[in-house]
């Protein structure tokens, strides 16, 4: 086994955090995300803006030749941790990750530096709820005109350029205004899928689509987790908060034993969940591209990590009781976000049977 | 400045040139390694240290066991590494750290724990043992109970109560208890899996001078602390590589007899795998922290999460064996010289598991702790807070 990865963040890694928080703090409060949903724009481009350019975040992953801040996993994990503790409706890890790493896979160096900046918003045109080894949707190629639809398209709404996987196995760029772009009614009011529809639309190829989906979709699911830590986070901390608050009975109802011990629980997957975010962040930041241990890191990140953040926010809501019932308190959207996030790039499910193989456990 | 990496691998291949393992008896490889202090690096030097980093112990590690150099067996002297050491090194004087640390280290002195009495489990600080000073010796009577190792230990780490007129948890003080002493009686108490690893431990009249007392009178309850916030580590954040624990021998079973496998336990195995996976580099993330400071209550997260874990794959590792998985390797009630959680057959393994969620605090008590110490959720209503020992109920 190789040395051993450092799980813990650095100064700089802190530093980052407590600048993303600050500004999450003042753009998306929950009343104000909660009141976006419900807009006809639904992603918040103003904190897109604030995040990606003035902070030079959606570069992180890019080279600093091709116009990013040439950093790695680790830091885009710590911006995750924060979006995902504020449900932050912004294409971070669907154009700064995703699409990003397509991109990365495919050399091409003109749409990295598009992306970089975050002036254009980028997105892999394959469903969400896919796993990285399994068999994608395409669209049919002819002479060089893209027909065929596509649905379950994270952020494809808000997105400038459509990274679209053709049936000739190339992956092809296309820019939004070519494409006709439908949004779908979500379960995850944060991050709305959409329908992509191709109507001889031009496209350019950028090189074998395989490859790029699977390298997207596996830093996709790694990073995943983070943001997943940063849900369960949030829902265990507001959950300890308003239960040291609220009294029933002469007492506050987090001082009731059976209570204490659910968050204690809590808390000790969220604990686990951040030595395992980190480790898959490690794993990717050191990978090359064929590592079976990087997919032992994400496979056992993604595993544990969806069913936790959905432990975490179900919990939240439970003892929220009533006032976490209502449409004004922001639970929901944790709630949504984590059970959405439970598919996303392949369930706990199907990442389990990616470790069967990867460890050589195999099936009966 | 500290000592670093390369410096350590220095001093490390210094010390196996001057004592080829091949060569050397055992004993005299551990004193030599306690010496040159690489035995725990991050402990002052002299005491077996060089005040290095805590997490380059590891450095340390792997280049010995890569050159075959034998090790102190940590089962053996579990509770003097992971409790009597760190408390010496908190609170005991240098003249005790110097007497004590040595020989707890190589081995050649095995330390016991006797905290627990029958009638104080997870209220420990109603423990009634008492010890009363007469000139320079205390006098200590009493009774401990589930005392792992008594039989096989030299010293043991005792908590007693000095002041009965105070609150309970302010009058109990600490020593350190030669197991050789006259009035020092050890029981062997069998327990589920047949054997007898833990004791009763009877005291009567047992003198004890006050130099082997550790930390002030009165202070027992702090100095017991730094113990059992170490126990929980020790218990829970062992250093393990993938598949090192439980999960080991269940996984080499499903590789090597695919006749046993089944969908539903393929599904469970798969779980408990990935838990056991994260597990690790939970403690892998908490040792990482802990080079930097002594463990606090976070470590109570490691021995619940390692309890369970422990007993949900050593009870499917009984139904992955099927008709073996029916069998029991021995009933014979034995004194074994070491605490061994993975050892022997997968029922021992079921059976032993079942302590991990009561030794070192029970799974509860440990749920408390995380809410209330790390949480910051309100205490239990306590009825015993401002009443004297003697005047609680009993
Ligand atoms: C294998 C093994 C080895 C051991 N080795 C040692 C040793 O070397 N040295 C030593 O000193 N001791 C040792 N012990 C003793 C161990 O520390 C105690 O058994 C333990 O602290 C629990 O105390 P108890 O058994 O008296 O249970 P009790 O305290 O009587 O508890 C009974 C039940 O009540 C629950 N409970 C108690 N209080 C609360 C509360 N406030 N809230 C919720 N639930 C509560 C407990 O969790 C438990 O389920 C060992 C025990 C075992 C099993």
């Amino acid at each position: 086994m190789s040395a051993q990865p450092d799980l813990l963040y650095s100064e700089e890694e802190e530093a980052l955090r407590a600048a993303v928080r600050d500004l999450l703090t003042d753009r998306c409060d929950p009343a104000g995300v909660i009141a976006r949903t419900e807009s006809d724009a639904p992603h918040d481009l103003g904190a897109w803006k604030a995040l990606a350019d003035g902070m030079g975040l959606a570069g992180l992953l890019i080279p600093e030749d091709d116009g990013g801040q040439g950093a790695t996993h680790r830091e885009a994990a710590v911006v995750l941790e924060e979006l995902g503790r504020s449900v932050a409706p912004v294409p971070y890890l669907t154009s700064a990750v995703v699409a990003t790493e397509a991109l990365l896979a495919c050399g091409d160096r003109e749409l990295l530096g598009r992306l970089a900046t975050g002036r254009a918003i980028g997105a892999l045109a394959v469903p969400l709820h896919l796993a990285p080894d399994v068999a994608f949707p395409a669209v049919r190629v002819e002479r060089g005109l893209l027909h065929g639809q596509l649905t379950g398209i994270a952020d494809a709404s808000c997105a400038d350029l459509l990274l679209v996987p053709g049936d000739d196995g190339g992956l092809y760029a296309v820019e939004a205004d070519a494409a006709t772009v439908t949004p779908q009614v979500s379960l995850d009011l944060t991050r709305p899928l959409a329908t992509v529809t191709l109507d001889a639309a031009p496209g350019r190829r950028l090189g074998d689509a395989r490859p790029a989906v699977e390298r997207a979709l596996r830093a996709g699911a790694g990073l995943l987790a983070s943001e997943q830590l940063g849900l369960a986070e949030w829902s265990l901390t507001e959950t300890v908060r308003y239960l040291k608050d609220r009294k029933q009975f002469n007492r506050p109802v987090g001082g009731f034993q059976a209570l204490k011990h659910r968050l204690a629980q809590l808390w000790l997957e969220t604990v686990n969940l951040r030595a395992t975010a980190r480790n898959a962040a490690s794993a990717l930041a050191s990978a090359t591209d064929a590592n079976t241990d990087t997919d032992i890191a994400v496979a056992v990140a993604q595993s544990y990590a969806a069913p936790a953040a959905v432990h975490a926010a179900e919990e939240a809501l439970q003892l929220h009781a009533g006032i976490g019932m209502t449409w004004e308190h922001p639970v929901h959207l944790h709630l949504k976000r984590a059970k959405a996030d439970s598919l996303a790039y392949g369930t706990a499910g199907a990442h389990r049977a990616r470790l069967a193989a990867l460890v050589d456990l195999p099936s009966p | 400045m500290s000592v670093d990496a390369a410096e350590l691998k220095r001093r490390t291949a210094e010390l196996l040139a001057a004592h080829p393992p091949a060569d050397t008896a055992p004993a005299d490889f551990l004193t030599a390694r306690f010496a040159a202090g690489l035995a725990w690096v991050h402990y002052p030097v002299g005491l077996g240290g060089l005040d290095a980093p805590r997490a380059l112990q590891a450095v340390v590690d792997a280049e010995l066991a890569a050159a075959g150099a034998p090790d102190n067996d940590p089962r053996r002297i579990g509770i003097g590494l992971g409790m009597a050491a760190p408390t010496l090194l908190a609170h005991g004087t240098e003249e005790q750290q110097r007497r004590y640390l040595e020989p707890l280290w190589t081995g050649a002195e095995v330390w016991c724990q006797l905290f627990s009495e029958p009638g104080a489990g997870s209220d420990l600080a109603a423990l009634g043992t008492r010890a009363v000073r007469e000139g320079d010796d205390w006098i200590v009577n009493g009774q401990k109970v589930w005392t792992s190792s008594a039989h096989v230990a030299r010293w043991a780490i005792l908590i007693a109560r000095t002041d009965p007129d105070v609150p309970k948890h302010a009058g109990i003080t600490y020593f350190v208890c030669d197991m050789t002493d006259p009035g020092v009686e050890v029981r062997p108490l069998r327990q589920i899996t047949g054997e007898a690893e833990f004791n009763e431990v009877f005291l009567t009249d047992v003198r004890i001078p006050d130099s082997r007392r550790l930390g002030a009178v009165g202070d027992g309850w702090r100095v017991a602390q730094t113990t059992l916030n170490n126990e929980r580590v020790a218990i829970g954040g062992m250093r393990l590589p993938r598949e090192g624990g439980m999960i080991g021998p269940v996984a080499t079973a499903w590789r090597e007899r695919p006749e046993l496998r089944t969908h539903d336990l393929h599904q469970r195995l798969l779980k408990l795998w990935v838990d056991a996976e994260v597990a690790r580099l939970t403690g892998e993330r908490l040792r990482q922290q802990l080079a930097v400071g002594q463990p606090g209550p976070e470590g109570a997260g490691m021995k619940l999460g390692f309890a369970r874990l422990n007993q949900e794959i050593s009870g499917l590792e009984v139904e992955l064996l099927g008709a073996e998985g029916l069998l029991y390797d021995d009933w014979t009630m034995r004194r074994p010289d070491k605490v061994d959680f993975t050892g022997r057959d997968a029922g021992y393994r079921y059976l032993r598991a079942k302590g991990n969620s009561i030794e070192g605090g029970t799974s509860e008590i440990l749920l408390n702790i995380v809410a209330e110490r790390v949480l910051g959720l309100p205490a239990e209503p306590r009825t015993d807070k401002d009443v004297a020992w003697k005047d609680l109920a009993r």
